[in-house]
């Protein structure tokens, strides 16, 4: 068990709990956190559900595969460390991340 | 290598040449003259070596019970399945007992059919195995023009020609449009009349689309009724997806007249800009931006096919779920009255129309290398359709999938879409012009009564309409 803060465009947070080894993704959808659609339920193939990390936490993250990279260049509002939520499984060590969440999904 | 085959891949590279030629002359030379030249190339081509072989028109006839064909003759290339309302039945028995599925004879040659959400999912995920190159729908291009768009090339070339065209649908961008498309929106139905039976297609899903097309790209208003009919051209061929129209040369005259139209387009931007006018948000004006893009001018068939790709991807598929939309409301009567009562439901329920409806019916792609699937082995070279309007049906997947649910929970799931890098790039643009027709219809009408059967169109593509009577009930004030 630990926290997660998820915070929108316009800086409301959502501060959530998680287990470690579910996924950034369905962390949101689970707590309703708005701007989160994933589309396709966490396969990589839909880019809804678009997260850019806090850049003190994004080395604890993990790296991003292929088929994440080319779904990621593909986002307009891409930044440095930008991931996709159904690609970051979480871990003990996630406890206090913070990720903020683009204005828009494509 | 069959004759069939060695004759494609000869008139493929006599293509390559032709593109390389036309790039070359675009300097000197209009575009739609070298179009013009393609298709006289062409005619003499087929007068020397004869047609290439393709499925020739289709003639209606009833579709055969399913229940009577042995699996193997179970062809769903059938122009005429939608048209009939035989799909459903068809497309059940696939996914049920043969859902990776070889059809050896169709009038479109052999190809595999892929028909649970799962299975169509893992294809369209797995670009490195299967291929969107040449051309996307189960047919065969129009032989001697070869347009360049995106949706039919590979990575890396997708990705960086996407990347360059895909500001003027994103979203921050659709911000800015959104109040246009409203306002025009408005105009169309404020125009409609009032309790007496008129055709909706027509009158308010081809206009509002092509209103929109205009808008995207900043093409003369005037003309906007062009993009409608180049693209049902396209769209409407034989070859590609069983359509209606027979005659390729009208296809290069459509493709000519959209040369013309669209370089004089780009040469009014440019001119516009050079004196000072400030840059505007449309797709010709992000294109005269981006560095990679700057001089696609001189790239005629890259020009010509991303533009085409835009008119064709945004023109069929919102225009049906438009009438979509109003159909499934009228078969469903228990949702139209849940809507009214709760029209915050509009954004969940355009995902339902877009699901309910399926307005693309497949994509086609190659297999890269040999892929077992279901205990079939799927051959490098190969053809795979991907069935989205049956992995929207899947029971799978989907709870009472042929039921139009309105609040339907996982609706975002739909394949409508596709998934994967080749994801449509419109949707969200789609979403926001059917949002914006339903929050507007509300507002000013009662009830919107289908009155008579409607006329489907006949392809093995499209799924739409071409009829749909209705009549409207104004609001009580
Ligand atoms: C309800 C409406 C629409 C539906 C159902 C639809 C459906 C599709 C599908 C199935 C694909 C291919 C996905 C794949 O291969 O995985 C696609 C791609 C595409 N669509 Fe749409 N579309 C719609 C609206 C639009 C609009 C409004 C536009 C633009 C104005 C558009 C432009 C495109 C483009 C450019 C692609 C190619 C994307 C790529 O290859 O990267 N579409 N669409
Ligand atoms: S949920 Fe579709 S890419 Fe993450």
């Amino acid at each position: 068990m630990g926290k997660i803060t998820f915070i929108e465009h316009d800086n409301t947070e959502h501060v959530t709990e998680f287990e470690a080894g579910t996924t950034l993704m369905q962390i949101a959808v689970d707590n309703a956190v708005p701007g989160i659609d994933g589309d396709c339920g966490g396969e990589c193939a839909c880019g809804t559900c678009h997260m850019i990390v806090a850049d003190e936490w994004f080395g604890k993250t993990g790296s991003i595969g292929d088929a994440e990279e080319q779904m990621l260049s593909m986002t307009p509002e891409r930044a440095q460390t930008s991931r996709l939520g159904c690609q970051v499984k979480t871990t003990a060590a996630m406890d206090g991340l913070t990720v903020h969440l683009p204005e828009f999904q494509m | 290598m069959t004759t069939q085959t060695q004759g494609i891949s000869q008139s493929l590279t006599m293509e390559a040449i032709q593109t390389k030629a036309v790039n070359a002359a675009a300097r000197v030379v209009p575009m739609h003259w070298q179009i013009l030249t393609l298709k006289a190339l062409v005619s003499a081509k087929k007068k020397i070596f004869g047609a290439r072989p393709g499925p020739g028109a289709f003639v209606e006839a009833p579709v055969p019970d399913i229940n009577t064909l042995a699996i193997e003759d179970v062809d769903v290339s059938n122009p005429f399945l939608y048209r009939q309302g035989q799909w459903g039945a068809y497309f059940k028995r696939l996914r049920d007992e043969a859902p990776v599925h070889y059809q050896e004879n169709s009038p479109f040659g052999k190809f595999w059919s892929v028909t649970r959400y799962d299975d169509i999912l893992f294809v369209d995920k797995n670009h490195e195995l299967f291929s969107s190159e040449p051309i996307i729908v189960l047919g065969n291009t129009p032989e001697g023009l070869p347009m360049e768009m995106f949706i039919a090339m590979d990575a890396p070339k997708h990705d960086v020609q996407r990347r360059s065209v895909q500001d003027a649908v994103a979203p921050r961008n659709l911000k800015e449009m959104e109040g246009l498309i409203r306002e025009r929106t408005g105009e169309v139905l404020d125009s409609l009349p009032l309790g007496t039976p008129f055709n909706w297609v027509p009158t308010v899903s081809k206009e509002l689309t092509g209103r929109m097309l205009a808008t995207l790209l900043d093409f003369p208003y005037e003309k906007r009724n062009k993009l409608i009919h180049w693209s049902d051209r396209f769209a409407g061929t034989a070859e590609t997806a069983g359509g209606e129209f027979t005659d390729d040369s009208e296809l290069f005259d459509c493709a000519a007249d959209m040369a013309r139209e669209f370089s004089l387009l780009w040469h009014d931007k440019k001119a516009r800009l050079a004196a000072g006018e400030a840059p505007s948000f449309d797709l010709v004006s992000l294109l005269q931006q981006g560095e990679d893009t700057k001089d696609m001018i001189n790239r005629p068939m890259e020009f010509l096919g991303n533009l085409a790709l835009l008119i064709i991807g945004g023109n069929d598929t919102t225009r049906n779920s438009m009438s979509g939309g109003v159909l499934a409301l009228n078969q469903f009567p228990e949702e139209f009255a849940k809507l009214k009562a709760n029209p915050q439901l509009i954004p969940n329920m355009v995902s339902e129309i877009i699901r309910w409806q399926t307005p693309l019916a497949h994509m086609r792609r190659i297999a890269t290398q040999d892929v077992e699937m279901h205990g079939q082995t799927i051959k490098k070279g190969d053809r795979v359709v991907m069935w989205y309007a049956s992995g929207n049906r899947d029971e799978r997947k989907f709870e009472n999938p042929d039921q139009f649910i309105i609040d339907r929970q996982d609706v975002r799931n739909h394949i409508s879409f596709g998934y994967g890098i080749h994801r449509c790039m419109g949707n969200r643009l789609a979403e926001l012009q059917l949002r914006i027709l339903w929050e507007e219809l509300l507002k000013r009408f009662d009830d919107i009564e289908v009155v008579g059967e409607p006329e489907r169109v006949q392809s093995n593509f499209v799924r739409g309409y071409s009829e749909l009577m209705v009549k409207l009930t104004p609001k009580q004030q």
